[in-house]
């Protein structure tokens, strides 16, 4: 690790008051941001420790629920709240890391972890735009088993590596951000931008800007909501394929429908086109597949990856016809 | 403010770049706690803070100043080894025993987990109060330990024996 300063906010004004300074960065549980000090992929001037910051979870009147940024991923798994109106949330959560990084991770944190492509660590052995603007690519050319089909530029392939953030997109989360500019609020799907011609840049977070909590909305009364993961092992290990749904279907039509994708686009990946093409349409097994062959339709596999494309189709229709009800 | 570890009170390192694992095994010489990866891959560095197992090689020393840290060096009471210990023994739930202690402290934090009613992955219903503790639940939930030697199913037979049926 290179030389940094740490500090401990005591709040919110705090912390962005110690985060203004061009080098800072903050540091939730650690999970994800000490690893990558510790290969010099970071290498902040200054840590402001905002794990200290609220946790609290809080069911508010209009059934939404408000969660502290450095809640830690577990207590928010484990929340009464979410274990019964936001499965899919809990879900996700349960099906990422382990429960020892659960235990340690904070929600602004997860949100902000950053790829697991082999070429973006590979500091010495390998080219990467994301790492070192500018430079080229090896995931393009290299092995790109697990690199992403949907939402990839020519400069990178890396794919975002949350759970938790394929349940947030799929339940229109808001993320409240408090910044040296003020506070403002920002949908989830908005926050994390695809690469383009510069990878490097990966939020719409400005220099300084703080998650300070992350809100969700009430889902529809008789909305059912899930959340499945496919990967190479059973347990601890990275998505290959991830589905985020929240379903309201009534007498065989979808009332509403939410579907994001995990493990496939540099994004969370609100899958908006299949959700177009489901809203108001028949909960049929044949009516899931046709969408997911619409939001896959623009897939642009690589030379390792072309299994996701299938793999997507058939998760995104299986998820669907088990919360419709309905067999595959 | 000070890191309590088994109970005694250690200035927190003044780099802030000292890991926790680094800490305890290269300034304490509690060496029992493992360097297995040293990047979250494999457990073997599992400790207890507030008695939740974390992983003490992603995490900084000062991160943990004001909390109180358990290693295997300080689960063993006044009169002897913990029951996970004994039962490690008991079902060969180790080969070279460089993973155990990060095992075992793990699997005394998944009992807090399994005791307040906390769901796995594999736990079908939600909402449920207490969590019905079967082979498949202790593999999910120890999944975040790996043993290359291929004890596992002496450890999930340790852990399951200790935990099942014991008011969770």
């Amino acid at each position: 690790m290179t030389p940094f300063s740490y500090t401990r906010a005591g709040d919110a004004a705090d912390a962005v008051r110690l985060g203004a300074f061009g080098g800072a960065k903050y540091l939730g549980g650690g999970t994800n941001l000490v690893d990558l000090l510790r290969e010099t992929i970071e290498r902040p001037s200054a840590l402001v420790d905002v794990a200290g910051l609220p946790a609290t979870i809080e069911e508010r009147e209009d059934g939404s629920l408000l969660i502290g940024a450095a809640t830690r991923n577990a207590a928010l798994a484990e929340h009464r709240a979410v274990r019964s109106h936001y499965p899919v949330l809990a879900r996700a959560i349960l099906a990422g890391a382990s429960a020892q990084i659960r235990n340690m991770a904070t929600v602004g944190g997860n949100i902000l972890q950053r790829t697991r492509c082999a070429y973006f660590y590979d500091d010495e052995g390998s080219r990467c735009n994301k790492r070192s603007p500018g430079q080229g690519c090896d995931a393009l050319d290299g092995f790109n088993r697990i690199h992403a089909i949907l939402g990839a530029s020519a400069d990178c392939v890396a794919t975002h590596p949350s759970d938790m953030c394929v349940a947030l997109a799929a339940l229109d989360a808001t993320v409240h951000l408090q910044g040296p500019a003020g506070t403002r609020r920002l949908k989830l799907t908005g926050l994390h931008r695809l690469p383009g011609t510069r990878p490097d840049l990966e939020t719409a977070l400005e220099p300084g800007e703080l998650i300070t909590a992350v809100e969700l909305p009430a889902l529809p009364a008789g909305a059912r909501s899930t959340y499945r993961k496919v990967r190479d092992r059973a347990s601890y290990a990275f998505a290959l394929v991830s589905v985020a749904a929240v379903l309201e279907a009534d007498s065989g039509t979808v009332r509403e429908v939410r579907l994001a994708l995990g493990g496939v686009a540099p994004k969370p990946w609100r899958a908006r086109k299949a959700e177009d093409a489901l809203r108001g349409g028949p909960a049929t097994v044949q009516a899931f597949r046709a969408a997911a062959e619409s939001e896959l339709a623009d897939a642009a596999p690589l030379r390792d990856n072309g299994f996701k494309v299938e793999l997507a189709k058939r998760t995104i229709t299986a998820v669907l016809g088990d919360l419709a009800g309905v067999a595959a | 403010m000070a890191i309590r570890i088994n109970g005694t009170e250690t200035r927190a390192p003044a780099d802030p770049r000292v890991s926790l694992l680094d800490l305890l095994r290269e300034t304490l010489h509690l060496t029992g706690t493992k360097k297995g990866c040293n990047q979250g891959a494999c457990g073997a560095c599992t400790v207890l803070a507030d008695g939740e197992r974390i992983l003490s090689c992603l995490a900084l020393a000062v991160q943990f100043e004001g909390r109180s840290i358990t290693t295997i060096e300080g689960l063993a009471g006044q009169d002897g080894m913990h029951p996970l210990q004994l039962a490690f023994i008991e079902h060969d739930g180790f080969q070279c025993g460089y993973c155990t202690p990060g095992q075992i402290c793990s699997a005394v934090g998944m009992a807090a987990e399994l005791a307040r009613g906390a769901p796995s992955a594999v736990t079908t219903d939600l909402g449920a109060a207490t969590v019905r503790f079967t082979g498949e639940e202790a593999r999910e939930r120890m999944s975040g330990n790996l043993c290359r030697c291929g004890a596992h199913n002496g450890i999930i037979a340790a852990i399951t024996q200790t935990y099942a049926g014991a008011a969770l």
